[in-house]
């Protein structure tokens, strides 16, 4: 079994017909319901009907988050490992045809950064490459994780996709996390999207969460970048794969990143735009559909759009981000692979989350 | 009247236990406790920060207390076991409470699994109170394993719904000779109360005083009906009946 069979259900489906016929009882209904929303419940959610509904389904969104998780929000940063990459994804920075300055940390910059990062307080990281099995291969990670374990009391990757035994030999070294994002769902789109290189294979992309999961990793990060196609059934498909991996997997931590496209290098221009209030609908949506489902936001939105996301359903945030190679410490660092729009420090996180009533989370795993 | 509770090697003054995740800030903790009047007071492991100075739980937790720390994130005996270790190892005393989940969606404990680690547990000197569905058949094997006490729940964790699983719990009080102290699902003052009437040893509260709009003034309320619960108790409540008791009794010409 794999998450395409629950893809390919979806693929005939009318989903226009289907948002037309959504009526604001049944928008009303779903946010009365006190059990598990179907799946089709959680479509409607994310239908024209249900954005008039967005305040009723915040003031449910809040009360499930507080039951479930409490006045905290969990803070990591992101560490990029190295930027050389062999795909062509027409949305990327790091895309083979551009020329940026490529560059990959040594491990003695590696612990440089591990230093300086750990220093601001934080204990979880996201480590991130390009797709690159001979510039930043297996063994290259496994090294920087041994390093990163000194610093950090949780390590998460965010690199290309897996075989199983290598997202468990990664366990074994002390991983316990995985981000990995389909970015776009819809098949035909994602062919046109990713133009050359092993990301041109859909099936074995959308199968790496799954892979994670069945080598004991204990939480995954799925999601679709936002802004590559239409939000609605992408949002949909993304919720239908965690609440796949939450069925078949039932003691990982599933989680749901709302990446929104950002200016990169290059010349790609998104060609859905995704607003404000689109993106609280899908958090919501996800949140109602998820109780227990972690919700990251990075820092790719504003500092005010974030500042009042709290309470809504976010459980994650990433603070003091660079998307560049040796970006918290060294002069000679490579280029970025977007522009970051918050760019607080941790302390200001800090000290934001708390005037917010919530509880700024530097540690939430221990490695045993 | 001489009530002790007594648990491990330890004589328990409050009936109240708390937890500590979910709270707005670490440094409203003291005065929760305070307020509450608790002494056992549960700690996640994964969340004790040893290397921070003003974002270690630990801090903020009176010395007076007796430190509980959880195997939160355990989804099999093996991590509970190696969690518990790894708490004493770290300077967290002897208490552990054996949390193991492997369901994510409605965090329900694994009963199996919690036989399992608090075998191995007990038999290397922890005190052990491992938090239960509530099964008889799975408390007695608890007992059995060596718990020093058993922690049924009350409904899901975080759910604040109360009593749901009532009857269960009721048999375990009456069943097994060690204290059964209802954890989780407890979501107001009434619901410990009630679960104090029934006569648990005690309650773990943490998620109804932690996302309370005041968890000072909550938790002291939670103190007091902790209180009443286990008076009332202790006292002999009067039974219940159906019908209004008749003036006249039908058999006084028995008499």
């Amino acid at each position: 079994m794999s998450f395409y069979e629950r893809y390919m259900e979806y693929k005939n489906f009318d989903f226009e017909g289907f948002f037309d016929r959504v009526t604001d009882r049944d928008i009303i209904n779903i946010i009365n319901k006190d059990r598990r929303l179907s799946e089709l419940e959680f479509l409607m959610l994310l239908s024209q009907k249900a954005a008039k509904y967005l305040e009723p389904m915040a003031q449910k969104a809040k009360k499930l988050t507080l039951q479930n998780f409490g006045k905290v929000i969990l803070l990591y940063t992101p560490m990029y490992l190295a930027n050389y990459c062999v795909n062509q994804c027409v949305y990327c920075g790091f895309n083979i045809t551009n020329s940026i300055k490529r560059k990959k940390l040594t491990l003695e910059e590696v612990e440089k950064e591990a230093r300086a990062i750990s220093s601001t307080g934080l204990r979880h990281i996201l480590i991130l490459t390009g797709e690159s099995r001979k510039e930043s291969p297996v063994g290259y990670i496994k090294d920087c994780v041994k390093i990163l374990r000194r610093y950090f009391r949780s390590i998460a990757i965010e690199v290309y996709p897996l075989y199983e035994n290598e997202y468990a030999e990664l366990v074994e070294e002390g991983v316990d996390g995985i981000t990995i994002y389909q970015e776009v769902y819809d098949e035909e789109k994602y062919k046109a999207l990713h133009l050359k290189g092993p990301k041109r294979n859909y099936i074995y992309r959308l199968d790496a969460p799954e892979r994670a999961c069945r080598a004991s990793m204990r939480n995954v990060n799925i999601g679709a970048l936002l802004g590559l196609h239409d939000w609605r059934t992408e949002a949909f498909y993304t919720g239908l794969h965690a609440d796949y991996l939450q069925n078949n997997y039932t003691d990982v931590e599933i989680s749901i990143s709302l990446p929104r496209i950002r200016p990169h290098f290059g010349s790609f221009i998104p060609d859905c735009i995704v607003e404000d209030r689109d993106l609280v609908q899908i958090m919501l949506s996800y949140r109602l559909f998820m109780p227990r489902a972690g919700i990251t936001i990075s820092t790719r939105e504003s500092e005010k759009l974030r500042n009042n996301l709290i309470g809504l359903g976010v459980t994650k945030m990433s603070a003091a981000s660079s998307t560049q190679v040796g970006g918290h410490t060294l002069c000679d660092k490579s280029d970025g692979q977007f522009d970051i729009n918050d760019r607080r420090g941790v302390e200001e996180m800090r000290q934001m989350i708390y005037s917010k009533g919530y509880q700024p989370v530097f540690k939430d795993w221990q490695a045993i | 009247m001489d009530d002790k509770l007594i648990i491990g090697d330890r004589e328990i003054t409050s009936r109240l236990f708390i937890g500590t995740g979910k709270f707005p800030a670490n440094r409203i903790i003291p005065d929760v406790v305070r307020m509450s009047g608790a002494q056992v007071v549960t700690v996640a492991l994964r969340r004790i920060d040893f290397d921070s100075d003003d974002e270690n739980m630990l801090k903020y937790i009176p010395k007076d207390c007796i430190l509980m720390p959880n195997t939160s994130g355990a989804r099999n005996a093996e991590e509970a076991v190696r969690i518990a270790r790894l708490a004493r190892a770290l300077g967290c005393g002897n208490f552990i409470k054996i949390e193991v989940i492997s369901d994510n969606r409605y965090l329900l404990p694994d009963n199996m699994e919690t036989v399992r680690a608090t075998e191995i547990l007990a038999r290397e000197g922890f005190t052990v109170l491992p938090y239960m569905s509530p099964d008889l058949m799975d408390a007695r094997r608890l007992k059995d394993a060596g718990a020093a006490a058993v922690m049924p729940l009350g409904a899901p964790i975080g759910t604040n719904k109360g009593l749901k699983t009532r009857e269960m719990i009721k048999i375990l009080i009456d069943e097994i000779d060690i204290p059964v102290i209802v954890d989780a699902g407890i979501g107001k003052p009434s619901d410990a109360c009630e679960a104090m009437e029934l006569g648990a040893a005690a309650v773990l509260v943490n998620t109804a005083i932690a996302t309370a709009g005041d968890p000072a003034v909550m938790a002291e309320a939670f103190a007091k009906a902790v209180i009443a619960g286990r008076k009332a108790f202790l006292s002999g409540m009067g039974p219940v009946k159906e019908y209004a008791e008749a003036s006249s009794p039908l058999t006084g010409f028995l008499a």
